[in-house]
Order: structure tokens, then C-alpha cells, then sequence
């Protein structure tokens, strides 16, 4: 964990100081709806569609037990005992009341937690991998980068009334588990002769208009990090675009400009801009570096996994590698048949922090796939912490297949939303109950979206599911082929569905999957990316979407 | 007449005096096109409360235009704001309508430090925290 110092407790504190009276002039007709949205968005609190909704960061995923423990309480005597893990690693609570959330902020503050630009047109959470610090590919530690990030882009005076939000992702490792692809900015570090630092993404992101962002720079070196994303960000500030909502992410500006000419603007700026104050130093470096809590490891050797047939099974599917020997990364599933994808109730939070306690050096991550996860087993307590998580109902051994699936809290939480998502998951769920039959198919990423804003990533799950509204009822789009990294887009395979057809026309991609694959190794996405959508589109509707367009009222399936 | 704050007091003012050569700026506009030479005061126009683009046009106007005048905001301008105008270098603030200035004077306080290097801060606070 980073532990703040004095400035930084300070700094939140002012915040939770400065919200309470934003809200208490809202109260009293002091502040516009206008103004006080603008207001309330960057403090995270949204008015949805029962309640408002309250969206708690977690920056970069990282939480101790007793953070987890503080949230448990917020949802028991603010909420109704229970939380949401979203796919940008927040916490998003669903049924606080306005007046009582500057109570919530300042409980929150007592944890070194907030709810700072969280929503709003800002900079947003600065997310990574959650393997970040333990992988065995890490180039860098993406956390004290992060954390730099997290300090540059919170109250930044000239950058906090953006054309739209923006999203920075850090990924540290070799393999991008971060989605540098598909984010405002991707940051992928890279060691070059023993020199760190960046490439440089922009202009990525999903939502209506799915972009992969191109590489501005190959190489920026890490003491240049702040001045060239404060050019990036002034070009961003000065001309995108603000007539119209859905075109004012930096994506439509790089693409409206070519990604030449963006690139020329960006380096004119950052010529203004380099090796000014605003240059990192090797003491900063160390500085947030030496303000993380590092766990002390033992010295201990590798061990295979053994037992019963059950613990193997999650051991393969739940556990990963460790770059310590004789330690384990353990995936919580927030999965099981049955709870809305992400749902946790307090007391699941508390038995958490308790695991994280025992198992892991008191600290957990929130992951994108709205998973948690202990970051730090040692291998010989792995059969025990699975006791003890199955208990509980969170050794679901289905990381990386079909049922781990994403899914934002859809219509039945959300204002935005235009058909619901969490019954969706669940009827595929299940209709995949069979284990067995699951790890045959193998991995697979299962995406679902509520609507066009793409919060449940579904461009690029293998299969992504869109929820779309025709003459006032819910219908759902399906698209194949996506993928988060190496980004690529899904394709839509053609007219949408009924919300009880979804779980057979899942079954018929999957039965096609299974005849093509040339063999276990070759997952859904890759035959996809091999063969193509003609054969997974003839197999759901047979031949009909090349005779004649169906009407989107008529079932498609018989 | 309009109220004012200027130089952090509350002032009143004929916001029409005819000495004054000002020059207006909307968020459109580019820093770098126009002449300073002899401009007493810069209003830099702010049409909707979310709209940043002023904020960039005032640190520019400051850290690479050498502007020194006074640098005016006008338009959607609550208390809410001013910490981080001040920050990019306004010194002046023509309040929205129904803003009570002098409870606004406190909101200059909201945060006691800044992150970020900027025009009322030039030295990031990574760089004072290593001294």
C-alpha cells in the first residue's frame, strides 16, 4: 500500500471539507442542478436511476483489509450491505443518500480513501495490471508510476474541467494485462539499454465509437513522463471537442486530426514544456517507491499443488505465477452462478479482509474482470485459503472461462442503461454450469454492456454482448473476435436477440467453436481471428442473413 | 457596476471604463495571436461552468506571453472555481449572478497545496518535498 503523507491526508481532508458545503448550498438553492452535477460527478456520486449511486476509487486497484473492512461498514450503515466492484477497480455503492454522503467521504478519509474524479469530466482512476509487483514478466513495479499519476492528474488546476473523462492505464509488465490499447492514454513501460520508460498510446477507448489508439512515441524516457502528458493534455483541453458530448473524447481529436498531425501539435507543445519543473527526479521516484508497504517474504521453495480433484481445478484456474518462489497470486472469484458479476456483501468484505489478513500481508486488488485478488500465498497455505474461500462462496474455479464474465450493473441499477445485464450473465451462467464442460471450452472472455457506453468492455470480450432498445423493449447485440490485449474490436454477427434466446445463441457459437478449433490450445478467439464470423453467424442464424434483412421484432430463434 | 474580486478583496467597479484598452478573449481564441503591448486587462470568457478551455489560455498567457496585467474572469464563475483560476494565474473574478463575494473570498483556501506546478506555484511539490 501507499501510505499517504501529511499533504496528502490533507489534501482529501480539505476535499471532504470543501464537498460537504457544495452540498449543503445545492440543499439550499445556492448551486444550479448544473452546477451541482458538475460538482457532484468529481466527488463520484452520480443521481441513477432509483438512488443516487456512489462511486468509491480504489486507486489502481490497490487495498488493504482495514480499507476493505472501513467499506464493509460504509455499505452496512450507508447502504444496503452490500457493494459493487466495477471494471475500473472502484467500489460503487447503489444506494446512498445525497445528504449523507460527505459523512461517507469523510469515513472514507479516515482509511486514506475518497471518491475524488471518480466520474465528471477528469482525469479518472489511473488503472493496471493486478498481478502489478508480484508478476514474472514485470518490467516495472506499475504501482509507484501509477501513484505519480495518481498525484499529477488529482485537483490538476489547469486539466479539471476537460472536453470528457479520461482514462490513463499503466501497464508494467511484458504482457499487457493493463488494456494500454483501449484507454485516453496507454502507458506500456519498456526498459531500453537499461533505461526505463514509456510507450506512449493515445486516443484508445471503447464506449459508442471503439478505437485501438496508436503509438505516439516508442520510447519517452520515464523523467519525461509529466511534461509530455501536460502537452498531450493541453492540446487535449484547447481543441477537443465541446459542442457535442458523444465526439468529445481525445480518441475523436486524434482521429479527426490524423494521428500525424496530433503527434506534431503534442511534440510543438511538450518543445515548450521539456526538462522544465515539471521533470521527474530520481528522488521522487524513490520517495513513492519508499511510501509503499512491501510484504516480507520467506524464503521458501516451489511447490506443486496437490489434493483432491476440486483444489486442482482451482488451483489451475484461480492461481497464478508468483515472481517469489514458493509464493501464489489467488483469484477471489466475484463470479458464482447466481450473484450479479462483482456484487459483494459486507460481510463477504469482512471474511476478505480477514483472508487478506492470514493469507497475504493484509492487502487485496480489485481487478478490471471485477474479481479480487491476494496477491501474496504462500503456495503451501494455497489448499487451505481454497477451504476457506469455497466456504464463502469465492473459490468459483472459472477465472479466464466463460462464466468469469464482466458485466456493468445494467438496467437494473443504472439511469443510463438500455436493457438489463446482470440477468443476462446469469442465464448464461447457468446454462455453463457444468465445470467440466467449461474448462473444456477453455479461456474465454464473456463481455456484457447495458448500453452503448460500453462499461462492460464488450468490443473487446471474445464474445460481447450489447444491450440495445427497439420500440421500448430490451434486445441484445452480439458481437465475436474482440480481444483486450493485443486490443482488437468484436464484430457484430448480425440481428439482435430476445433476452431468452441469449444463453442457446451463446451455445450454437460455442458448438461451432468446438468443431473448428484444430485443437485444445486454439481458444474461441483465435478461431475466430482464423476462420472468420461467417461460419459462427450461419451456425446462430443459418443461412437467413443472407437472403433477406429479418426485422429486429421477429425471433431469430425458433 | 458589477462586484468584483480582485487581488483576492471584494472591489466595485464600472466594469465600462473608457481608459482601460482590454482585450476579451472566448475559449476559441489563441493567446499567441493577440498583441499584449499596452493592454491593461485580459478577460478570458468562461459561457458554461464545465468549460476548461480558460484555464489553458490563462496559464499560457502568463508563463509563455509574459502577460503581467490583469487577468480577469467573466462569465459562469462560482466560488467554486477560484482556487484553481488563481492557480493558472487569474487575479480578478466577475462572479455569476446570486455568488455572495465575500463568502466566496474563503473558497481562495479550499486546498492549502497543489501537486502540480503552476503560474501560483512554479515549483511542483515533488520537487519542495525533495529539498
Amino acid at each position: 500500500m501507499y501510505l499517504y503523507d501529511a499533504i496528502d491526508q490533507r489534501l482529501v481532508d480539505e476535499r471532504v471539507r470543501q464537498f460537504r458545503d457544495q452540498t449543503r448550498r445545492f440543499l439550499a438553492g445556492q448551486l444550479s442542478e448544473d452546477e451541482f452535477r458538475a460538482l457532484r460527478l468529481r466527488n463520484g456520486l452520480y443521481i441513477q436511476r432509483y438512488a443516487p449511486m456512489l462511486r468509491i476509487a480504489i486507486p489502481y486497484g490497490l487495498l488493504s483489509s482495514r480499507q476493505l473492512r472501513k467499506l464493509a461498514d460504509i455499505a452496512r450503515k450507508y447502504d444496503r450491505g452490500y457493494g459493487h466492484f466495477s471494471t475500473r477497480q472502484n467500489l460503487q455503492l447503489n444506494w446512498p443518500k445525497l445528504e449523507q454522503v460527505p459523512d461517507i467521504l469523510a469515513e472514507l478519509a479516515t482509511v486514506q480513501m475518497h471518491a475524488i474524479q471518480t466520474s465528471g469530466n477528469s482525469f479518472r482512476n489511473v488503472t493496471t495490471d493486478h498481478f502489478a509487483g508480484v508478476a514474472q514478466d514485470e518490467i516495472v513495479d506499475s504501482f509507484v508510476w501509477c501513484e505519480i499519476l495518481r498525484q499529477w492528474s488529482t485537483f490538476h488546476p489547469e486539466f479539471s474541467y476537460l472536453p470528457r473523462k479520461f482514462k490513463i492505464a499503466v501497464n508494467g509488465a511484458k504482457a499487457d494485462r493493463a488494456a494500454v490499447g483501449v484507454h485516453d492514454i496507454g502507458l506500456h513501460a519498456v526498459r531500453k539499454d537499461n533505461e526505463v520508460g514509456f510507450k506512449v498510446l493515445v486516443g484508445g477507448g471503447l464506449g459508442r465509437t471503439p478505437i485501438v489508439g496508436v503509438v505516439i512515441r516508442e520510447f519517452l524516457p520515464w523523467p519525461h513522463l509529466l511534461t509530455y502528458l501536460e502537452a498531450i493534455l493541453r492540446v487535449y483541453n484547447r481543441y477537443g471537442r465541446r459542442d457535442n458530448i458523444h465526439k468529445a473524447r481525445i480518441k475523436i481529436l486524434v482521429k479527426e486530426r490524423g494521428a500525424d498531425r496530433f503527434r506534431q501539435e503534442v511534440e510543438a507543445e511538450w518543445a515548450h514544456l521539456k526538462d522544465g519543473p515539471d521533470t521527474l527526479i530520481a528522488e521522487e521516484v524513490a520517495r513513492v517507491e519508499a511510501r509503499f508497504t512491501r510484504p516480507r517474504y520467506e524464503s521458501l521453495k516451489d511447490e506443486a499443488p496437490a489434493g483432491e480433484p476440486a483444489f486442482l481445478a482451482w488451483a489451475k484456474r484461480n492461481v497464478h505465477a508468483h515472481k517469489v518462489p514458493g509464493y501464489a497470486a489467488v483469484t477471489l472469484s466475484l463470479k458464482k452462478t447466481g450473484v450479479p458479476p462483482g456484487d459483494v456483501t459486507s460481510d463477504q468484505m469482512d471474511a476478505i479482509a480477514d483472508l487478506a489478513d492470514r493469507y497475504s500481508f493484509g492487502e487485496l486488488r480489485v481487478s478490471h474482470e471485477q474479481n479480487l485478488v491476494l496477491a501474496d500465498v504462500r503456495q503451501r497455505d494455497l489448499a487451505a485459503l481454497w477451504r476457506e474461500a469455497r466456504a464463502l462462496g469465492l473459490a468459483t474455479p472459472n477465472i479466464g472461462l466463460l462464466t468469469n464474465i464482466i458485466s456493468c450493473p445494467g438496467g437494473d441499477f443504472c439511469a443510463l442503461a438500455n436493457a438489463k445485464s446482470i440477468p443476462v450473465a446469469q442465464a448464461i451462467q447457468e446454462r455453463f454450469d457444468d465445470l467440466d464442460y467449461l474448462h473444456e471450452i477453455g479461456e474465454l472472455d464473456l463481455n456484457i454492456s447495458g448500453c452503448i457506453n460500453a462499461c462492460g468492455h464488450h468490443h473487446v470480450g471474445h464474445i460481447g454482448i450489447l444491450g440495445v432498445e427497439k420500440n421500448g423493449e430490451e434486445w441484445y447485440q452480439i458481437e465475436i473476435g474482440g480481444n483486450q490485449a493485443p486490443a482488437s474490436l468484436g464484430k457484430v454477427i448480425g440481428p439482435s436477440f430476445a433476452q431468452a434466446d441469449i444463453p442457446d445463441v451463446i451455445e450454437r457459437l460455442i458448438d461451432c467453436y468446438l468443431e473448428r478449433r484444430d485443437s485444445e490450445t486454439e481458444r474461441f478467439v483465435d478461431v475466430v481471428h482464423r476462420i472468420g464470423i461467417e461460419p459462427f453467424k450461419e451456425r446462430v442464424y443459418g443461412h437467413a442473413h443472407q437472403r433477406a434483412p429479418r426485422s429486429h421484432r421477429e425471433p431469430v430463434l425458433a | 457596476m458589477a462586484t468584483l474580486i480582485k487581488g483576492r478583496r471584494v472591489v466595485t467597479e464600472n466594469l465600462f471604463s473608457p481608459k482601460d484598452k482590454v482585450v476579451r478573449l472566448e475559449p476559441t481564441d489563441d493567446p499567441a495571436s493577440i498583441s499584449l503591448e499596452g493592454v491593461a486587462r485580459v478577460e478570458v470568457n468562461f459561457p458554461k461552468f464545465g468549460d476548461g478551455r480558460g484555464y489553458s489560455i490563462a496559464r499560457l498567457l502568463r508563463t509563455r506571453y509574459g502577460y503581467r496585467g490583469e487577468l480577469r474572469a467573466v462569465g459562469h464563475i462560482t466560488r467554486d472555481l477560484l482556487f484553481f483560476m488563481e492557480s493558472c494565474g487569474f487575479d480578478a473574478f466577475e462572479l455569476r449572478e446570486g455568488e455572495d463575494p465575500h463568502e466566496a473570498l474563503a473558497s481562495f483556501e479550499d486546498f492549502s497545496e497543489a501537486y502540480q506546478a503552476c503560474v501560483a506555484r512554479p515549483v511542483p511539490l515533488f520537487r519542495r518535498r525533495a529539498v
